[in-house]
């Protein structure tokens, strides 16, 4: 009996909150720092809005990923606001799982918002979701060791004066590696960065008839590059390190150089979080065979799928969340460095921003220059320079993540790796129903 | 030959060398959640520092601590409440009503554990949807009831195999009917076994991680949701990520450590003797 | 012998209606998931294409059982499952005897030996990733370093063994817990009477205090395969299945299918696959530990 009490309370509970603050809306979001300053912002929304309240879920990427695509394809209704990347953006738009984001307010200024990334957001001329934060991939490098071993950065550096560099300043008694470059398997880790350099190198994922090319002569000799540069002048456990690890190292002090987004500009320029913030120089993705597909573009978009049962009050947060009054907001709040980047031409006219990210002008020209419409020197059926907009890249991209690790940390050799790799993604493509 | 006290004094040195090598890797867990981020990753590792509360502040400003640790605690405890429930009568039935089928009833139960959780998501996922489960503390109960049930039934039915007989034939000699009999008779006799089912079974439910993640969204997430908030977040903030996971485990290790004795007397009656 | 019988019969009634719940709850638990998951298995059935549709036949089937990263993670799965069973129960007996003595601080040291056990999987994976393990910032790097030798890049390096390592670490407490309570009610009389036959403290363990131990140490290797069978936040924390497929399980495969690739066809004839294979060791492993559970 007293269990029953105890349950039926539960669901009491459950109900109350519901019913009691008629427009709750849950947003759902990636624990990336400017996701978590958006969070820390919530008062200032409410305050503006006061019949709405945002109750936040926020998880890794990974696994908010994997609750996302759960709910919107079996229609769960959870979420009213979330957080995707622009590989999703175009998939579900055409399932007709995303609100449609015509009509915005003039003030909202679309206009502002930057081509390529705007582009990226829209199906039919229709935009689906709105961008929170983009970046592009460009070079840092210390500008200290550069000066003590007498080098010059070039204005457009190439691959092979990468690799010169990365031996001269490759120094591993004292911890200081001369390139630190993604490992960790995964579509969205260690193959953003391949692909790009994959591109360079004159590859590319598939043929026009959707016929997988991993183990062609330019996979071959890019990742034989890759592999080759990281065992000679890369940090130990290269294969586990991502995204965040290799940020880390380069914060530390650890890394000559390192090839990454540009969003870690803003970190690695902050004198609190980085001990090498005074001696940080930028340049452009490095080139090998062509400039075509040679650095990437990524969003995180704020998007209203079609399940959600408080549209209007989503609309005005993904609005607030995406606006140029948000990135004001955040530079006078927490400072200029950490405003959310890539997004707005506004941003980039600013002079305070101008001032605190002297990398600004980098990051435009890096977001600019990517072609996520005409990614590869060959031609190629799909869209998206670092991935594949397709459902089933998800799986073909981490496969040959994990092969590829495979190869770098030793176990297996280049050729193996890709005929393996090659080998699952016509598997994966035939199941799909290619061919 | 050694003496007493001397071969005393050894294996207390051996003892402990062992228990803080086994320990260490949460001692550094909770060290470092006191230390600033370039303390935690720095090298040659730092043992001696000005401790902070910096980590802690960040996290419970990110999170709603309370409502997660509520969760956790509700899940747990009223699913392992229900398994008791439904568990007690079947393990009776299997100690001392057995059949031909009992054994293999037994085995069919455990071996239901064995099927991977990611390879049905998928329909319980829809399921819940349409019974309005997803997010609600209700459904993660019956989720966990239903994960540790078989183990329970089992750890029930060992106790209660090894009551003697004869005591309940006396009992129902004197007219008690079944439910007296358990009530008065089996429960008071195997109440330490029970405990130390029940413990296991919170202890279980509390470390869930992956239907926890999966059907919850925000008002019935507990403890292992807000773990996944603050996993590889950007830059690797190492002393945050010891401060949430200190916080996430600090009640059912303390949990742990006061029911230790509990555990170990309850375990003595049954399974393992 | 008549009421013994008449007893039986309706002890059969009284079993079968306090039984009921459990395994009525039990069935649908298993039952209609499972049910689904068959349908499933036969259908072409993406989340994120639902053009794709209708009657697979074996083909969900065919394609898991072609892929040479099946075998690859079955072949895994086992080897962590008996390295981690292995590490345990023998370094469980060593402990409890060991924690049975009388020492200084017994209760305190007690307690810290079995704290593993308290922790969540995913916590315990983090911290021995980032703060153990790691190749440039970690303990066991520092150790190497400080007595002369190359840190070892353990999570490319040795994926599988780095698993097994935190695994025997979360479950070797368990086990000591389970074998320590086992080891206490052993009779103290008859160890003493060996002793005074003249019985060295070997002999009194290979042939008193083991043979005793039987039952719980089949508690161990039962409870914890239960459990080991399904390990997944480990893998997914620290080497994501990697590098290649060296440290890929079962259950981390049904995981890539299911959640990256989002086809539900194939991740739910791999499901099906794995309750066959789990029920194949039930049948094998179990049984014959289910033997030592009776007597």
């Amino acid at each position: 009996m007293r269990l029953h009490h105890g349950l039926s309370l539960f669901g009491m509970l459950a109900l109350a909150s519901a019913s009691v603050q008629a427009e709750t809306i849950t947003v759902a979001t990636v624990n990336n720092n400017d996701m978590i300053v958006m969070q820390s912002l919530t008062d200032a929304f409410e305050k503006s809005h006061p019949d709405i309240k945002v109750n936040w879920v926020v998880l890794e990427e990974n696994v908010l990923r994997q609750r996302l695509t759960t709910d919107i394809a079996t229609n769960g209704g959870q979420y009213d606001v979330m957080t995707i990347g622009n590989y999703e953006v175009p998939i579900w738009a055409r399932q007709n799982w995303l609100e449609p984001l015509n009509d915005l307010p003039a003030n909202y200024r679309v206009d502002d918002l930057l081509k390529p990334v705007r582009d990226a957001l829209t199906v039919n001329d229709t935009l689906y979701a709105l961008p929170f934060y983009a970046e592009s991939s460009m070079t840092y490098y210390r500008t200290d060791l550069f000066d003590k071993a007498g080098i010059r950065m070039s204005e457009h550096p190439t691959w092979d004066e990468v690799r010169g560099w990365a031996e001269k300043i490759n120094d591993p008694q004292n911890e200081v590696y001369g390139i630190c470059l993604r490992g960790k398997p995964g579509w969205g880790e260690n193959m953003a960065f391949l692909s790009t350099l994959v591109n360079t190198y004159g590859g590319r994922w598939f043929d026009t008839d959707w016929h997988p090319e991993i183990n062609s002569r330019a996979w071959q000799d890019a990742v034989s590059f890759y592999v080759d540069l990281m065992n000679q002048y890369g940090p130990p456990g290269a294969s586990s390190n991502g995204y965040n690890e290799n940020q880390a190292l380069f914060a530390s002090g650890k890394c000559g150089m390192w090839v990454d987004s540009t969003a870690a500009a803003g970190r690695l320029f902050n004198p609190q979080e980085s001990q090498v913030a005074d001696k940080l120089g930028f340049a452009p993705a490095p080139v090998a065979k062509t400039p075509k597909g040679a650095n990437w573009l990524w969003s995180w978009n704020l998007a209203i799928p079609a399940s959600s049962d408080a549209k209007d009050a989503a609309r005005q947060f993904v609005t607030w969340a995406t606006s140029e009054e948000y990135v004001d907001l955040v530079g006078k709040d927490k400072g200029w460095t950490s405003v959310p980047p890539g997004t707005r031409t506004s941003t980039y006219d600013n002079k305070q921003y101008q001032q605190a990210a002297p990398f600004a002008s980098f990051v435009l020209n890096a977001i600019e220059s990517a072609t996520p419409n005409d990614p590869t020197q060959p031609p190629v059926p799909y869209t998206g320079v670092q991935f594949v907009s397709i459902p089933e890249f998800q799986s073909i991209g981490t496969q040959t993540g994990q092969m590829i690790a495979a190869a770098l940390s030793g176990q297996r050799s280049v050729k193996d790796a890709l005929d393996e790799a090659q080998r699952s993604a016509e598997r994966t493509m035939r199941q799909a129903g290619y061919y | 030959m050694y003496t007493s006290l001397s071969r005393k004094l050894l294996l207390t040195l051996l003892a402990w060398l062992i228990a803080l090598i086994i320990f260490f890797p949460i001692f550094w867990m909770i060290l470092t959640s006191f230390k600033t981020e370039f303390e935690a990753i720095s090298t040659p590792p730092t043992l001696f520092f000005e401790p902070t509360l910096a980590g802690y502040r960040e996290v419970m400003a990110r999170a709603d601590y309370n409502t997660f640790a509520f969760n956790s605690f509700a899940v747990s405890v009223g699913s392992t409440l229900l398994a008791l429930l439904v568990g007690l009568p079947a393990a009776y039935s299997m100690a001392f009503l057995p059949t031909k089928r009992t054994r293999g009833t037994l085995l069919w139960m455990l071996s239901t554990k064995m099927l991977p959780p990611v390879g049905v998501l998928m329909p319980i996922y829809l399921i819940f949807r349409d019974l309005g489960l997803l997010d609600s503390l209700t459904g993660l109960i019956v989720i966990y009831m239903l994960m540790n049930l078989p183990i329970v039934v089992w750890m029930l039915y060992t106790f209660f195999r090894d009551v003697p007989r004869e005591i309940l034939e006396a009992a129902r000699m004197d007219g008690a009917g079944t439910l007296q009999e358990v009530l008065y008779l089996l429960v008071p006799l195997t109440l330490p076994g029970i405990a130390s089912t029940g413990l296991l079974s919170v202890i279980l439910s509390w470390n869930e991680a992956f239907w926890s993640i999966n059907l919850t969204t925000s008002d019935a997430a507990p403890l292992t949701a807000f773990i996944a908030s603050f996993s590889s977040p950007e830059g690797l903030f190492w002393a945050r990520l010891s401060a949430a996971s200190t916080m996430a485990v600090a009640p059912i290790l303390l949990f742990g450590w006061m029911t230790q004795k509990q555990m170990v007397r309850g375990l003595t009656f049954g399974a393992v003797k | 012998m008549q009421r013994r019988a008449s007893g039986r019969t309706v002890g059969g009634m009284r079993a079968l209606l306090l039984q009921a719940p459990a395994v009525s709850l039990l069935l649908v638990w298993m039952l209609i998931p499972l049910g689904m998951t068959l349908w499933f298995s036969f259908q072409r059935y993406n989340l994120l294409n639902p053009m794709i549709s209708g009657f697979a036949g074996w083909n969900n089937y065919t394609f898991l059982l072609t892929d040479p990263a099946l075998w690859i993670a079955i072949g895994n799965t086992l080897l962590m499952v008996c390295w981690v069973l292995g590490i345990t129960v023998i370094g469980g007996v060593l402990l409890a005897v060991l924690f049975h003595q009388e020492f200084f601080g017994r209760g305190i040291a007690r307690l810290l030996v079995i704290s593993p056990f308290f922790i969540m999987p995913t916590v315990s994976a983090l911290v021995w990733k980032n703060m153990m393990m790691h190749p440039v910032n970690g303990i066991f790097a520092w150790l190497f370093k400080l007595a002369g030798l190359q840190p070892i890049d353990w999570f490319s390096s040795y994926p599988l063994t780095s698993i097994v390592i935190i695994v025997s670490w979360e479950w070797l407490p368990f086990a000591l817990l389970i074998l320590l309570t086992a080891i206490q009610s052993l009779d103290d009389d008859q160890i003493e009477a060996a002793r005074m036959d003249g019985a060295g403290p070997l002999a009194i363990f290979w042939f008193i205090t083991l043979p005793h131990l039987k039952r719980a140490i089949s508690v161990v290797v039962m409870i914890e395969m239960i459990f080991l069978l399904t390990i997944f936040a480990e893998i997914f924390v620290t080497t994501s299945g990697g590098p290649g497929l060296a440290s890929t399980t079962l259950a981390y495969l049904i995981y890539l299918r299911a959640l990256l690739d989002f086809n539900i066809g194939i991740a739910s004839a791999g499901g099906v696959i794995a309750i066959i294979l789990a029920n194949l060791v039930a049948i094998f492993l179990i049984r014959t530990v289910a033997r030592n559970l009776e007597t």
